[in-house]
């Protein structure tokens, strides 16, 4: 193996390399375009699942929305088309009766007008617990998000999106501890908060038991979060308390109608489901033409060989082994995949540099090691592909090989 | 130097064999300048190809510096090629893409020489054919007689035994011709023996012996009278 380390073999191969460009382009524009495809997909795929991640950003996304309807089947002396209305005290039972369950956080809202000086806006009004901020974990801006003394206190704050503080503030205006007029009351701003995609940007949160007093809504509320804890299934959680509700409020167990449901768990399960088969599409896809390409440096190869009969009889006239020969040609396919690879990993690199850059995707990246793999990979395949033009080159004698024309 | 006893070589051609040499008896001694003549098909390349170690004779005995070649493998014979055998063909058989320099210089790095080595002795040998300043150019930007002679530094730069020539100048106008013949005969007055195939009669007559072949048998080996006085 000392041939490899001899800078007379490299600089025979880069000779004969470097003096037929053309040949050289074509031969290794496979495989690179092979390395090119799988870095770039995969990057692409990461990049995808990153803003798939981005845009539930903290979200708790084991959770169920639920919400009370209708019901749909008589029972116990109940007619159908009862309206059903959740109540703080199902909270409590959800909470002490089933495992499974991390959080359960009620939520009311509503639509009003806000007003702060001369600006005013249409916005969401929701009613929360300091509980929302675990499942839907906020990043504030400045201040705080509701605390449970704002609670105890019926304290008349809020806590604005940025979308909101938008609207009705001047650029750089001081928001905090200012009052903004909300359905006729004024209530003190105590935080700001980025908006995550997921949310939608026009939100303004008050204490629950605030928005209780001001709307009347006594013990019901409109909608619940309920996360699941990491060990258990969402979808076996979610039959749980409904069957719970269900009998809290004397429902018919096949009753479906009677609550409204969103499994977000459920949801993006399916997502990560789809995500995971677009990645083993990408390194299906990748590893493929990376073969494919591997082989057309070898097909190409076979064909300069039979071009190059003629040089290698030369050659051979000249003394060289046949042993030389095979070398020069095996470490001719070694250096083109070499070369491929590198100039594959770059380019994909600089495209996945560019998706960035334009923000088409969030952080489309692929593991160094990955890469790694996938260029050694394309190099052993090179090499080994690169033995049958050797034995090829070697397999005519030199005296034919000269004659050849 | 080179001692064939009774060679016999065929072809195989179909179902047929075509026999090509037929028992040829040819000593060749240290700094001859020889001649093969013989019209084609007489079987002077084909024994050319096997004194040069590109072909394996069928029955006979043949002796390269004292050694019997025999079942030579292709590894053997690529070494001894390249330390006793220089060639000069006729259609020069430059590689195209290298430089006259690094044609000349090829031979040495199968030789196991360092490229800095090899350039400078490739360098010298292309001053000896009077080639210097055309080190740096291509085959393509050579005329066929400065082709011819850049072949001819590639065969001397090994400092080979035998130089071999499979018809030196048949693709060469007859000036070319006489500065190609020229050279081959200094090389000789250096002392290499040197081995002429050719069919022209004047180009056998500038060497000192010469060898008529026809149908795989020697009819003549004579001396030719001695070009210049030494």
């Amino acid at each position: 193996m000392k041939f490899l380390f001899e800078k007379d073999t490299w600089q025979e191969i880069y000779g004969s390399i470097r003096k037929n460009k053309t040949r050289t382009a074509i031969t290794i524009f496979g495989a690179f375009w092979g390395i090119l495809l799988l870095v770039g997909l995969l990057g692409a795929a990461k990049g995808i699942e990153n803003s798939f991640n981005n845009m539930f950003g903290d979200f708790a996304t084991n959770s169920v929305f639920m919400s009370g309807n209708r019901t749909s089947m008589p029972f116990k002396g109940f007619q159908e088309g009862r309206k059903i209305n959740l109540r703080l005290g199902d909270v409590d039972k959800i909470r002490s009766e089933i495992d499974a369950v991390q959080f359960v956080v009620p939520r009311n809202a509503t639509g009003g007008q806000v007003v702060h000086g001369l600006k005013t806006g249409n916005f969401t009004i929701f009613g929360d617990f300091p509980l929302l901020d675990e499942v839907q974990k906020k990043k504030l801006i400045e201040g705080r998000f509701i605390n449970q003394s704002d609670i105890n206190e019926n304290k008349k704050i809020c806590v604005i999106s940025e979308g909101v503080y938008k609207e009705l503030f001047d650029k750089n205006e001081d928001s905090i501890n200012t009052y903004i007029k909300i359905s006729g009351i004024n209530y003190k701003v105590v935080g700001v908060y980025e908006t995550s995609q997921f949310e939608g940007k026009n939100n303004i949160h008050i204490p629950f038991s605030t928005f209780k007093l001001v709307y009347n809504k006594g013990d019901k509320f409109e909608w619940m979060v309920v996360t699941g804890k990491k060990e258990f299934d969402i979808v076996q959680v979610e039959a749980d308390v409904k069957l719970l509700l269900k009998n809290l409020h004397k429902i018919h167990p096949d009753d479906n109608r009677a609550f409204r449901g969103f499994n977000l768990g459920e949801r993006i399960k399916q997502v990560t489901g789809f995500l995971t088969g677009m990645q083993f599409l990408t390194w299906f896809v990748g590893i493929a033409t990376l073969i494919a390409g591997v082989f057309a440096i070898g097909n190409i190869l076979l064909i300069t060989v039979k071009e190059r009969t003629k040089e290698i009889g030369i050659r051979r006239a000249l003394g060289a082994t046949p042993t030389k020969v095979r070398q020069q040609i095996i470490l001719e396919s070694l250096f083109l995949t070499l070369l491929a690879g590198s100039l594959g990993i770059i380019a994909g690199g600089g495209i996945l540099m560019l998706i960035d850059k334009f923000d088409l995707l969030v952080n489309p990246t692929v593991n160094i090691p990955i890469v790694l793999i996938a260029y050694a990979v394309l190099v052993i395949l090179g090499t080994l592909i690169g033995f049958i033009p050797a034995y090829m080159a070697t397999v005519v004698k030199p005296i034919d090989a000269l004659r050849e024309e | 130097m080179i001692r064939i006893e009774k060679l016999h070589k065929s072809y195989p051609i179909g179902k047929d064999s075509l026999h090509v040499l037929k028992g040829i008896d040819l000593h060749i001694k240290e700094g001859e300048f020889v001649s093969i003549m013989g019209s084609s098909g007489s079987g002077k390349s084909t024994l050319l190809n096997i004194v040069g170690l590109l072909d394996e004779h069928d029955e006979g005995d043949y002796f390269l510096n004292g050694q019997l070649i025999k079942n030579l493998n292709e590894k053997k014979a690529a070494i001894l090629r390249n330390k006793f055998l220089g060639f000069v063909f006729q259609s020069f058989n430059l590689i195209s893409y290298k430089t006259a320099l690094e044609n000349v210089a090829l031979p040495l790095y199968y030789k196991g020489i360092n490229r800095k080595d090899r350039l400078k002795i490739a360098l010298e040998y292309l001053d000896k054919v009077g080639l210097k300043a055309w080190a740096n150019h291509l085959p393509n930007e050579l005329s066929g007689g400065q082709k011819q002679r850049v072949a001819i530094a590639r065969a001397l730069v090994t400092k080979p035994k035998v130089v071999l020539a499979d018809e030196p100048t048949g693709a060469l106008d007859s000036t070319t011709t006489d500065s190609v013949m020229d050279l081959l005969k200094d090389i000789n007055d250096e002392g290499m023996t040197v081995f002429v195939i050719t069919h022209e009669e004047e180009v056998a007559e500038q060497t000192k012996r010469i060898v008529r072949l026809k149908d795989g048998i020697i009819i003549s080996d004579e001396l030719t009278k001695p070009a210049k006085a030494v």
